[in-house]
């Protein structure tokens, strides 16, 4: 079953990030493996002496790029960021983070909000980064972002998901798309993200970093989809005691 | 020198530039990437270009890098895409 934005489908449920990866050829073998169709990239000053385009490569794999706006701490700052990625890249698409601090990387409710606002407006289709707050993400729903992307945990911490019950709630009250962003360690977080319900995950670090990032590329894809598989097929109620699977009739006994 | 011939000197993604004269946006890509444009600002060789610039923290479109002529103590930024996020 594919998901949709903009009338664009995509199969994969495995949204990548390119941040951490010492090689440019180390990330393209990863984002092969990973089988993603829709990667972010970072928007930084233009440096001649960097040949290697990771925009280039993209295009060469035929994955669809998600310019975000990395290192922003102001509204101001994201939107102007947002503006220029919209122009250079020729994508309305744009995934909207602005930090707190440094410390945390955790979004700044109050700038986030402005931010998604303003680039609602100016037609942008906005990928919120936000914070596994349910109240703040229904509001930037209302605001009229396409995508709500709660934080699993602090970006590249790989602690997993602190609060699967918000990350839940979430998910119960959205009518966009919710993605799973940040936080993700190993492929078990990936796939509890998606029995929660979340329509996709997003992670850079848990692959970008690991010792082997092809085989944890290709173990998050694989857990993205049993995730998902497991929460349309319905988990069985959880109970104190156990509950027999085979009968007791027809029994033999030592005499 | 009158101001008439005086280079234009810019800042330019943080750092002092000087221009060799009169340059439009258009004229200043081309030197910073090293790529032939077209006067819509696309590539001349075909493919995608992935830059915008921002003049003074307005982003001028790339259909306009043509017309519009950069001047002295304008701030002018040039970005791409990078690995990150």
């Amino acid at each position: 079953m594919t998901w949709t934005i903009d009338d664009v489908e995509m199969a994969s449920r495995l949204v990548m990030g390119t941040g951490g990866a010492s090689s440019l050829s180390i990330l393209e073998d990863a984002l092969v493996a990973s089988g993603t169709e829709l990667t972010t990239v970072a928007m930084r000053r233009f440096d001649a002496e960097s040949r290697d385009s990771v925009f280039t490569m993209l295009q060469r794999l035929g994955i669809r790029v998600l310019p975000n706006t990395a290192g922003c701490y102001t509204a101001r700052d994201a939107v102007l960021t947002a503006r220029l990625a919209r122009e250079a890249l020729e994508t309305n698409w744009v995934k909207l983070e602005v930090i707190a601090d440094e410390d945390t990387l955790l979004p700044d409710p109050i700038e986030l909000f402005a931010a998604a606002e303003e680039l609602v407006l100016d037609g942008f289709t906005v990928f919120a980064y936000t914070n596994d707050d349910p109240a703040l993400a229904k509001r930037l729903e209302d605001a009229g972002v396409a995508v709500v992307m709660p934080a699993g945990a602090p970006i590249g911490s790989g602690l997993g998901i602190l609060n699967p019950h918000n990350v839940e709630t979430i998910v119960s009250r959205a009518q966009v798309p919710v993605i799973l962003d940040a936080g993700v360690g190993t492929a078990s977080d990936a796939a509890l993200a998606m029995e929660l319900g979340c329509t996709a995950v997003l992670l850079a670090s848990a692959v970008t970093r690991a010792h082997d990032a092809h085989a944890m590329a290709r173990a998050m894809a694989l857990a993205v989809e049993a995730g998902h598989l497991a929460a349309g097929a319905g988990r069985i109620p959880k109970r104190p005691l156990a509950l027999a699977s085979s009968p007791f009739d027809g029994m033999v006994a030592a005499q | 020198m009158t101001d008439h011939d005086h280079s234009p000197t810019i800042v330019l993604n943080g750092d002092r530039h000087e221009l060799p004269g009169a340059a439009s946006a258009l004229d200043l890509i081309a030197e910073v990437t090293g790529r032939k444009l077209n006067p819509d600002g696309t590539p001349a060789d075909g493919g995608r270009l992935g830059i915008a610039l921002a003049v003074d923290g307005e982003v001028i479109r790339r259909g306009a890098w043509s017309d519009y002529t950069l001047a002295d103590g304008h701030t002018v930024d040039i970005v791409t895409a990078v690995q990150g996020g």
